[in-house]
């Protein structure tokens, strides 16, 4: 019987100051935990990348077999045959009407809230919940309400009902974020103004929006490019075209587009067709890209140069 | 010239410009807002407006009954909100836990090189278009998921969601696995942006106590996050069960009760999407107009449900800047 404290020969000391620091008993199994979950979550982030890549390079080899000068150049002709080159300028045309319609609005909604109306105040949050209210809209019920108000009224469908229900799932996107970035624009620049006794609205349009602008920029590009492939809102007021020509006139009747063609060719059961909806998927894909990572680069532009 | 006369003319004139030039800017800037404000109510008064004929027809009732007989003039759109409910939760399920899995994974376990590469990467996911993901789904998922089924019959098949395998993969299964994409990079990013504002003194303070760092997650990150993480969720949730044109593609337009998910079935969003544009009858119009108001009336209470769930953290910035992308 040994007394507390005392050892007996054959047992080992509770602390050994000699021995190397590793984890034993329960540490050694609260690390394996950590390690299984940090190990988890590793997996989780490559298997979203992995989806990325499975589909952006299953669509691009698809897509890729059809691509040619002559695809992106000529209208389409047959059902199968031809380019896409009608439905690359309908698209373009309708999203660049729709931007026409949102970006000032945006913008200007934007200003409104960091200028004249505090985050505070009843105003700016009742505006603010609008803009997140419009924004949880689904696009489709964008699409009925465009449905409603312009093709019901003139009878027909047409370019500009699209560039319409466009605008609308653009307007939050813009206008939340020509917020954010006016919000970014330096308090001290509005105050040397002030002291200045410049008129605020020079100071709004010399000082404050060049230097949001870009932001600002940014913010209309991802906008522009969500809604290049918006398909919903355009089926429901745009889906009477004439596939073989260009057309512009969006007032005037139906404009194709590249969402369109893909949808319609999902009807159909011809290989030739689905080939030509891989290319105009991809080419889409592509200008969707591509417009991401411009807006990153000119984000990270604009933070380096702000010395962020 | 110098006269204190003229002096106080040029003041008079420039305050007068400066005067018209600052009514001039609130006036557009007001305009503007009011444009926004006017949209939103405008839809709403329309949806109600062009669907009152089949409220006034069916009344609640609409919700309650599963009938959608267009050559009868029955509608109504039980079996639609099961097929939405249980698509849009299917992506939930699995988008929920693996987004926040790889928010975790961007906001504490990457390294700032890694993380500058596979954050966006995971972001871009979210700018493909719905379109080419429910073409891509026609064409190249479903086919695959057909030779997956019979695996999973035999594992799962004692729950009955995991009914006999289909020849075809047009089903619910492959609407689950499309919207679960399509949610996937919004709850990570959101995730993500929420695990950046937990302090890094908490965090530090918790290791010093000799906190592994999944104890640090699982003890200090997670907690003080859980509303934040629900409000993502939810929002999350929204747009899957609003989601129309990648749904309406792969989930096969019918409504049946099939409680199996290899069975097709059909999504609110995705039936006005695949019958709006053969709607024949102004019954019909309105039918769709009614559930196009029920899936306004789901948009507005996820919206204002993630803002209340979400408390101090601003949610929509992050859910505006995720699907932006």
């Amino acid at each position: 019987m040994s007394s507390v404290g005392e050892l007996t020969a054959d047992e080992t000391p509770l602390f050994d100051p000699m021995a190397p620091l590793t984890a034993t008993g329960n540490l050694r199994r609260r690390m394996a935990v950590s390690r299984v979950s940090e190990s988890g979550s590793t997996v989780c982030a490559l298997a979203a990348v992995a989806v990325l890549l499975i589909l952006v390079i299953g669509i691009a080899i698809r897509g890729a077999s059809v691509l040619s000068i002559g695809f992106i150049t000529q209208n389409q002709s047959g059902l199968t045959g031809g380019g896409i080159a009608n439905y690359l300028l309908g698209t373009f045309v309708i999203v660049v009407f729709g931007a026409v319609i949102a970006v000032p609005i945006g913008v200007l909604t934007g200003l409104y809230m960091t200028e004249f109306a505090g985050p505070r105040s009843l105003t700016g949050r009742t505006l603010k919940l609008v803009l997140d209210l419009l924004q949880g809209v689904p696009t489709i019920v964008v699409g009925l309400f465009v449905y409603g108000l312009i093709v019901l009224a003139e009878h027909k469908e047409t370019g500009f009902a699209a560039s319409v229900a466009l605008a609308i799932v653009m307007l939050p996107l813009v206008a939340r974020a020509s917020q954010e970035v006016l919000l970014l624009v330096p308090g001290s620049l509005r105050e040397a103004a002030d002291a200045l006794g410049v008129a605020r609205w020079r100071t709004v349009v010399g000082v404050i929006l060049p230097n949001a602008a870009g932001g600002i920029v940014t913010g209309v590009i991802l906008a522009t490019a969500r809604a290049a492939g918006e398909t919903a809102p355009v089926l429901l007021v745009n889906s009477l075209f004439d596939p073989y020509s260009t057309q512009l006139n969006i007032f005037g009747h139906g404009v194709p587009t590249v969402p369109m063609l893909i949808l319609n060719t999902t009807d159909l059961a011809l290989p030739d067709a689905f080939n030509r909806a891989w290319g105009a998927a991809f080419v889409l894909l592509v200008l969707i890209l591509f417009a991401n990572i411009l807006a990153r680069v000119i984000v990270a532009r604009s933070r380096r140069r702000m010395g962020l | 010239m110098g006269s204190p006369l003229a002096f106080a003319g040029a003041r008079g004139g420039a305050r007068a410009t400066r005067q018209l030039g600052d009514r001039l800017l609130f006036g557009l800037c007001a305009l503007a807002a009011l444009i926004v404000v006017a949209t939103l109510g405008y839809l709403a008064y329309q949806m109600i407006d062009s669907a009152s004929p089949a409220i006034s027809r069916f009344g609640l009732g609409f919700l309650t009954h599963s009938t959608w007989a267009p050559e009868f003039g029955k509608f109504g759109v039980l079996d639609l909100i099961y097929g939405t409910v249980v698509s849009s939760l299917f992506a939930l399920v699995i988008a929920g836990p693996l987004g926040i899995a790889i928010a975790l994974y961007l906001s504490m376990i990457a390294s700032p090189k890694v993380r500058a590469v596979i954050g966006p990467l995971v972001e871009m996911l979210a700018a493909i278009p719905s379109i080419i993901l429910g073409f891509w789904g026609v064409l190249v998922l479903a086919p695959f998921l057909v030779h997956l089924e019979p695996g999973l019959h035999s594992v799962l098949g004692f729950i009955p969601l995991f009914g006999a395998p289909q020849p075809i993969g047009i089903s619910m299964f492959a609407a689950g696995i499309v919207l679960t994409i399509m949610i996937l990079p919004i709850v990570s990013a959101l995730c993500r942006d929420l695990f950046l504002t937990v302090p890094e003194d908490l965090k530090d303070g918790a290791a010093a106590l000799g906190a592994t760092r999944w104890e640090v997650i699982r003890g200090v990150v997670l907690p003080s996050t859980v509303s934040g993480i629900s409000a993502a969720m939810v929002l999350a949730l929204g747009r899957a069960l609003g989601e129309a044109i990648a749904v309406s593609l792969v989930i096969g337009d019918v409504t049946a009760k099939h409680i199996s998910i290899f069975q097709p079935s059909e999504t609110l969003a995705g039936r006005i999407a695949n019958q709006f544009p053969g709607a024949n009858t102004s019954l019909f119009v309105a039918a769709l107009f009614y559930a196009g108001l029920v899936l306004l009336v789901i948009g507005l209470i996820t919206s204002l449900a993630a803002r209340a769930i979400a408390g101090r953290f601003d949610v929509q910035r992050s859910y505006a800047r995720a699907v932006a992308q």
